[in-house]
């Protein structure tokens, strides 16, 4: 017992040290995570609120959106046989209550600097509000409901295409890196320039050579028409459908990709450490696994995360090109139709996305990479 | 210069470079010379003349060389007048000012296609009554087919494809096909042979003349076809060039070196000012880049100096930034940065003497490897219809032929023309970059 209490009298100076000292770093871990969420929260208020500002672009929408307003209401009126017989001033009368009303409606009678902070307040709290002018396929003109709708297709179009093309790459990039030099790392660096075209060029040639030459696979859309019965020849169709978008996504970076992995693999692979492991004779899957891949994991994460926020926005172009019913294309739509509400929903379901991924990376990177200590390393000098 | 040519000898080894090289050469010389032939007002007046520039041209046909490639030529076009060989005028005057001008087209046709119309241009003069033409079609075996009487007016263009009286005659074909059918074969086949037109003009006032042309519209045009307003597609091939080139090598150029003085600053002066500039990079980052360019051209102009200073304010802060920044962090460190400190060097001189300088062997590759997504920038805007109004660009086709269905129909050349030229453009950029890039960056060096 005596000697336990011996030891316990010893310990505690250290155990009280050591406690102090994950009291410190908890501490500025709080500290830290809160100061980076404040920072990563104001700049999404501003992000926001600048992509309101650009999407009303500075009050000139609403005079554009009032002459429109007025110009229907007129026609409207006119052309109502119902109001046929009424004498002009009535008419008059009548056409600008209808004009006022529907600017009321629209929430067009109120400042844009007023309107600009309540809808920025709305957006920040998800409340999307009613699109002005487009609606869901279902007939609602609720903005979540529109982006609601549209999010099951981005997701399916950019998840498979990205998954493949992050997965396949980095692998090749794997295989390819311990075969430096060869004829297929040579193959692969020569046609990493095709990279520099956008995936609806690609869309474009390969629509050309499978839907209009070959005639094998349809030129854009979702789903046939008339849509199949049955479940299995609906997911067949739409798996018909998803073939070409994806493969222009996929087509457009796979080369660059394979190349990006690659060179990066073989900066990690020539440094002195895997030459140590080699040189101690490990296996090349435990010198890859432990040696290669470890210190890289950070960084692959990150690419990681930005395909999966990536993954959300969808591609307006591409999805345009092969009607394609994502949010892209409805995105495309909404700024067409001056949809303010519709612009900014989209946007800042992205800047949320983005803002919790790099937070959240932050805090992976400490976990997987033991050179990030939160603080800085060590001591602060005096 | 010593620097200069040691890096040419350095692209020597890598034949990516070479064709990229050659390929970017190409395509400034040829811009330039386009530019110099064919004058902005001129490309524009080319390009939106209306009927009288490009009327004359069949609609929606590919071109010329594509006969290269076929075993049975397709038909050009050919234009018959007054004086050109084997056309024969008579002209017969009688009492009271009526003149008889009697004309006869005579033409070879020995293509296995049809033509696309035959379209006849009447321009008369007269003072009360107009002049009349009665006109007949010989076939070469001898059969005789009404083409029409009437009166021509002033001017009169008479195409035969849309005449139904004309394809009531030749048992409801298109008339520019039942023309020249061969009514002994089954289907459509062309009866080849000589063709004759008889046309007989008659006015009625002394001192009233008639003159008639005849044009045969083929089925190819020129260098790159025509589009759906039978515009010759040469033209925004070619001005094509110089735009894409402009918009892609301003923006990277714009968009590159800015970057690069904020990274400077922001790395030089610490503090305040560089948390400032990162905050911008992240706010920037949660814009949506493509969609404010679409809203800019859809609601404030479309043209294409506003989308380049849109484009290149958005690209300053981006992810470059950090990049450059970090080197800059490493550069600031150096001795020679302290010996200029030590003498007295203010701060505007040493970011634009010492630290910028020493950074701009990396900035060609990334400039140059920056160039293709600009000018796919473009064209994606222009496929999106929000591309500059007035001037002819490779997305524009892109997107006309996208509006018209052109691969659905089988255009697939209206498609294809643009899309190349724009794959040859960015693969050359590309390929010089990249190159440059592993010349110049000690770290991919032989890799």
């Amino acid at each position: 017992m005596t000697s336990i209490a011996e030891n316990v009298e010893n310990v505690p100076v250290d155990v009280q040290k050591k406690k102090q000292q994950t009291l410190m770093t908890l501490k500025r871990v709080i500290k830290y995570s809160g100061v980076r969420l404040i920072s990563l929260f104001i700049t999404v208020v501003i992000g926001v609120y600048l992509t309101i500002m650009i999407a009303n672009m500075g009050g000139y929408v609403d005079t554009m959106m009032k002459a429109e307003i007025q110009e229907r209401i007129t026609m409207q009126i006119q052309m109502n046989p119902a109001f046929q017989n009424m004498d002009p001033a009535t008419r008059k009368e009548l056409t600008e209550k209808e004009i006022q009303n529907e600017i009321k409606r629209l929430n067009l009678d109120q400042p844009l600097l007023l309107r600009s902070v309540r809808f920025l307040r709305n957006a920040l709290t998800l409340n999307l509000g009613r699109a002005m002018n487009l609606s869901s396929d279902s007939g609602s003109r609720n903005v979540r409901a529109i982006i609601l709708e549209r999010i099951p297709y981005t997701l399916l179009l950019m998840g498979t295409a990205n998954f493949i093309l992050f997965f396949t790459t980095l692998f090749l990039a794997l295989a390819l890196s311990r075969k430096y030099g060869s004829f297929w790392d040579k193959i692969i660096i020569g046609l990493s320039p095709t990279s520099s075209a956008p995936s609806w060029l690609y869309g474009i040639f390969l629509i050309l050579i499978f839907a209009a030459v070959l005639k094998i696979l349809p030129f854009g859309g979702v789903i046939d028409a008339p849509v199949p019965k049955d479940f299995l020849g609906r997911s067949l169709s739409v798996l018909r459908h998803l073939i070409l978008p994806a493969s222009s996504l996929i087509i457009s970076q796979f080369f660059y990709s394979i190349y990006n992995w690659r060179t990066f693999f073989l900066i990690y692979s020539s440094e002195d450490y895997v030459e140590m492991a080699k040189a101690k004779g490990l296996p090349s899957r435990d010198v890859e696994r432990r040696y290669i891949l470890r210190p890289t994991l950070p960084t692959i994460i990150t690419a990681f995360a930005l395909l999966l926020i990536g993954t959300w926005t969808g591609a307006i172009i591409t999805e345009t090109v092969f009607q394609w019913p994502g949010l892209g294309r409805v995105t495309f739509r909404a700024i067409g139709l001056y949809d303010t509400p519709v612009i900014v929903g989209t946007t800042i379901i992205y800047a949320y996305l983005l803002a919790i991924t790099v937070f959240l990376l932050d805090i992976v990177y400490a976990l997987v990479d033991p050179r990030v200590k939160i603080g800085g390393g060590g001591e602060p000098k005096k | 210069m010593k620097q200069f040519l040691s890096t040419l000898r350095e692209i020597r080894k890598y034949p990516a470079a070479i064709v990229g090289l050659l390929i970017v050469s190409a395509l400034v010389i040829f811009a330039v010379v386009v530019v110099i032939n064919i004058p902005y007002q001129e490309a524009i007046r080319l390009w939106r003349g209306g009927e009288e520039v490009y009327g004359r041209n069949p609609r929606n046909v590919p071109p010329k060389w594509f006969n290269w490639f076929r075993e049975d030529d397709l038909p050009e076009s050919f234009e018959l007048i007054e004086g050109d060989n084997g056309v024969t005028s008579t002209v017969e005057t009688t009492k009271g000012g009526t003149t008889i001008k009697t004309l006869s087209f005579e033409f070879d046709y020995n293509y296995t296609a049809f033509p696309q119309d035959v379209v006849f241009y009447f321009k008369s003069n007269f003072d009360v009554k107009e002049p009349f033409v009665a006109m007949t079609w010989v076939t070469p075996d001898e059969r005789e087919i009404r083409l029409g009487n009437f009166g021509t007016g002033p001017t009169l263009t008479f195409p035969v494809s849309q005449d139904d009286q004309i394809r009531k005659k030749v048992d409801g074909m298109m008339p520019n096909v039942g023309l020249f059918d061969d009514p002994e074969q089954e289907g459509e086949q062309v009866l080849q042979g000589t063709y004759k037109v008889n046309l007989e003009a008659i006015t009625f006032e002394p001192g009233s003349e008639i003159n008639v042309e005849m044009l045969v519209l083929g089925q190819v045009y020129g260098w790159a076809g025509t589009d759906h307003l039978r515009r010759d597609l040469t033209l925004p091939m070619m001005w094509g060039a110089p735009i894409a080139l402009t918009f892609g090598l301003l923006a990277a150029l714009g968009t590159s070196v800015t970057t690069m003085i904020f990274a400077a600053i922001g790395a030089w002066y610490g503090g305040v000012v560089d948390g400032l500039i990162q905050r911008i990079t992240e706010i920037n980052l949660v814009l949506p880049f493509l969609s404010i360019l679409i809203m800019v051209g859809t609601f404030y102009s479309r043209s294409i100096w506003t989308i380049l200073g849109v484009t290149i304010a958005l690209s300053i802060f981006t992810g470059g930034i950090k990049q450059y920044r970090a080197i800059f962090m490493q550069v600031k460190e150096s001795t020679y940065i302290e010996a200029a400190q030590a003498y007295g060097a203010k701060d505007g001189r040493i970011i634009s003497r010492y630290l910028i300088p020493r950074i701009i062997p990396l900035l060609i590759p990334g400039l140059i490897s920056a160039v293709p997504a600009f000018v796919f920038l473009e064209a994606s805007l222009a496929l999106l219809g929000i591309g500059d109004p007035v001037l002819p660009t490779w997305g524009k086709t892109i997107n006309d032929a996208y509006q018209n269905a052109a691969l659905y129909r089988g255009w697939y050349y209206w498609i294809l023309e643009p899309a190349a030229l724009l794959m040859i453009t960015g693969l050359g950029f590309a390929m010089l970059g990249f190159s440059l890039d592993r010349i110049f960056n000690p770290r991919l060096r032989g890799l």
